[in-house]
């Protein structure tokens, strides 16, 4: 008896969580794919009051914030990766692991006012580098901890064979252990880089958001969860729709990247890398 | 050890001399493929190159450390601990105290923990023990979906469908049934901390189930055969062979989920009503440590009030750290082989 209120209860737990995630991507598919147009994603914000206009170039901005991340935060990550499983199974290692876990619960909304206080105040304005730089800080802990794993299951008797061959450590790390590892650590970069494309708190006083188009590294940039953000609290309707627009479109495009580089992984051009 | 990969003598040769042409090929084909010395420069230049993206690591927690303490140096010598004491938040003038947003924080967290702790522990029960293996990579990666989703997107579905839901009917009927513990009393605006506490229950819960979900794998199946050989049923056999083992595990699953709720702020943002208030009833507006972050930072005009939105998150950041720390010990403690307690 009690034993089948029991496998009740746990069958409405499942019930009660799946709600709210199909009646979340319900909403977003339902809601977004009626505001998505042409201008949407052509043009720059109206003012209040005017019809139409789009987030072209918060989708950029974006991208630009994302790619500035990803320059500074995938090759130091790797690298701290290769440390941890090459030269760091020691005390020094320990450390490391222990303070990159640390970072990784650090909330991103602090990382905000770290960059801020290391790029926004020695440059004196907002800038696309300084999300950039925020979001490679959150990119780094996970990057190198996934690293490390995929490094570790590597097996030794491969680096061994390739010492064997009279090949220097330097070259068997890179050209024969990362290189096994390879898709495992793309993986890893992949997650760490779907986790911080959505991230709006450490951007709100890094990158700040623009209305218009901007190409400089240097000045406020625009991004698509700035703009979500902006139009969601707004009292607009017509920013409402955009807001869901931008929602929709925030989460095919990370889901799109992922999945490109996985095939290009596959297939492409990083085939047997 | 090479020597079995090369071509052994079909009889017993006697060995060539040394010197002569036939030693010369069979040194040939056992010396390194690599001839010459290898230099070790380029060897320790990598070495240290690596090392050095380590140290950046523990660099970047010291840049943390450091750009808070001092930004917020200000606020620390004008208040001192009186900071945290304190409810006056007014900028015009110039007094500052974070005891609201602890206050918002601490109950938001909480909240959220009530709602989200049953469901997610359910939720790995089922998983790991009931579910048809079928079922069970399906059900696992759904949840872990919830994860993927942008907090901000979490924040504009909150805003559009959680309030309105929560206005029109939780909290009419919450004030009808429990209104009387004063918890649920006032007007139901829907924005508030009751609708802050829901958003992140549902984005903690993924946190918390995949975290129990992985305890409860490592709990030894003889831990299960012991106790169903008892005569339990199977879910005497979840309580007593399964659950208790893996307390400290889900413990630490539990505190891992208060740390992303502590640090939580977009979508708490958007739908606490971000008023600096203590109120009792959990339909009232109120703040978080975060949000008053996001929301005044960049308006902060005075060097005081920057010093004290920065030891806002100073102290924001000793928390998360603390609790994020204690959970990942507990669950280290299960899942790195510690032998499970005797249940009887």
């Amino acid at each position: 008896m009690v034993d089948h209120a029991m496998t009740g209860v746990a069958v409405l737990t499942v019930g009660l969580v799946l709600v709210p995630l199909f009646a979340i991507f319900a909403y977003l598919v339902y809601r977004g794919i009626g505001s998505i147009n042409i201008a949407f994603l052509t043009q720059t914000p109206k003012p209040v009051g005017e019809p139409g206009g789009g987030m072209a170039n918060a989708i950029v901005g974006s991208a630009v914030i994302l790619a500035i991340a990803s320059l500074l935060g995938v090759p130091l990550g790797i690298g701290a990766g290769i440390f941890l499983s090459e030269y760091g199974r020691n005390r020094y290692g320990d450390v490391v692991r222990f303070v990159s876990d640390v970072l990784n619960g650090v909330p991103s909304i602090v990382i905000g006012i770290v960059a801020y206080g290391l790029v926004v105040l020695p440059q004196k304005h907002f800038s696309a580098l300084a999300g950039g730089v925020a979001l490679a800080i959150m990119m780094i802990p996970t990057i190198a901890r996934t690293t490390e794993q995929m490094l570790l299951l590597v097996p030794q008797a491969i680096r061994e064979a390739a010492y064997g061959l009279g090949v220097s450590r330097w070259r068997t790390t890179l050209s024969i252990t990362l290189r096994t590892a390879t898709s495992g650590v793309i993986t890893g970069v992949m997650l760490a880089f779907a986790r911080v494309a959505g991230e709006t708190a450490p951007l709100l006083f890094t990158a700040f958001g623009n209305q218009y188009w901007n190409w400089k590294t240097d000045q406020p940039t625009a991004a698509l969860s700035l703009q979500i953000f902006t139009y969601a609290i707004s009292p607009f309707d017509e920013w409402h729709r955009q807001a869901w627009a931008g929602a929709l479109v925030l989460i095919v495009l990370i889901v799109a990247a992922v999945a490109a580089v996985r095939i290009a992984v596959k297939h492409g051009t990083l085939a047997g890398a | 050890m090479s020597n079995q990969a090369l071509p052994r003598p079909r009889f017993n040769a006697p060995e060539p001399e040394r010197g002569t042409k036939a030693h010369l090929k069979i040194e040939a084909r056992t010396t390194p493929l690599l001839q010459g010395k290898v230099s070790e420069i380029p060897d320790v230049f990598f070495g240290w190159a690596m090392r050095l993206c380590g140290l950046a690591v523990v660099a970047l927690l010291g840049l943390i450390v450091y750009q808070l303490v001092v930004g917020s140096q200000l606020s620390w010598h004008a208040f001192g601990w009186k900071f945290f004491g304190q409810s006056d938040w007014n900028p015009v003038s110039d007094q500052y105290g974070a005891l609201p947003f602890m206050y918002g924080t601490i109950v938001s967290s909480l909240l959220s923990l009530v709602i989200a702790v049953p469901l997610s522990i359910g939720v790995a029960v089922f998983i790991t023990e009931m579910c048809p293996t079928g079922l069970r990579g399906i059900l696992s990666f759904t949840t872990e979906l919830l994860a993927a989703i942008p907090s901000v997107v979490y924040g504009l579905w909150a805003i559009f469908i959680l309030v309105p839901i929560l206005r029109q009917y939780v909290q009419p009927f919450l004030a009808k049934t429990l209104g009387w513990t004063g918890l649920f009393s006032g007007p139901p605006y829907g924005i508030g901390m009751l609708a802050a506490g829901v958003i992140l229950a549902i984005m903690i819960i993924p946190i918390i189930s995949s975290i129990t979900r992985e305890v409860l794998t490592v709990v030894p199946q003889h831990q299960r055969e012991a106790v169903l050989a008892l005569g339990a049923t199977r879910w005497e056999m979840i309580r007593m062979g399964v659950l208790r083992n893996a307390r400290a595990g889900i413990v630490g699953a539990i505190i891992l989920g208060l740390g992303r709720a502590l640090g939580e702020t977009m979508a708490v943002t958007m739908v606490i009503g971000n008023r600096p208030e203590i109120a009792k009833s959990l339909f009232a507006p109120g703040y978080t440590m975060a949000s008053v972050l996001a929301n005044e930072f960049t308006e902060a005009t005075g060097d005081l009030y920057l010093s004290a939105l920065i030891e806002i998150g100073l102290a924001l950041f000793f928390v998360t750290i603390v609790v994020n720390a204690l959970a990942r010990l507990m669950v280290w403690s299960v899942t790195r082989g510690q032998p499970a307690r005797s249940v009887v």
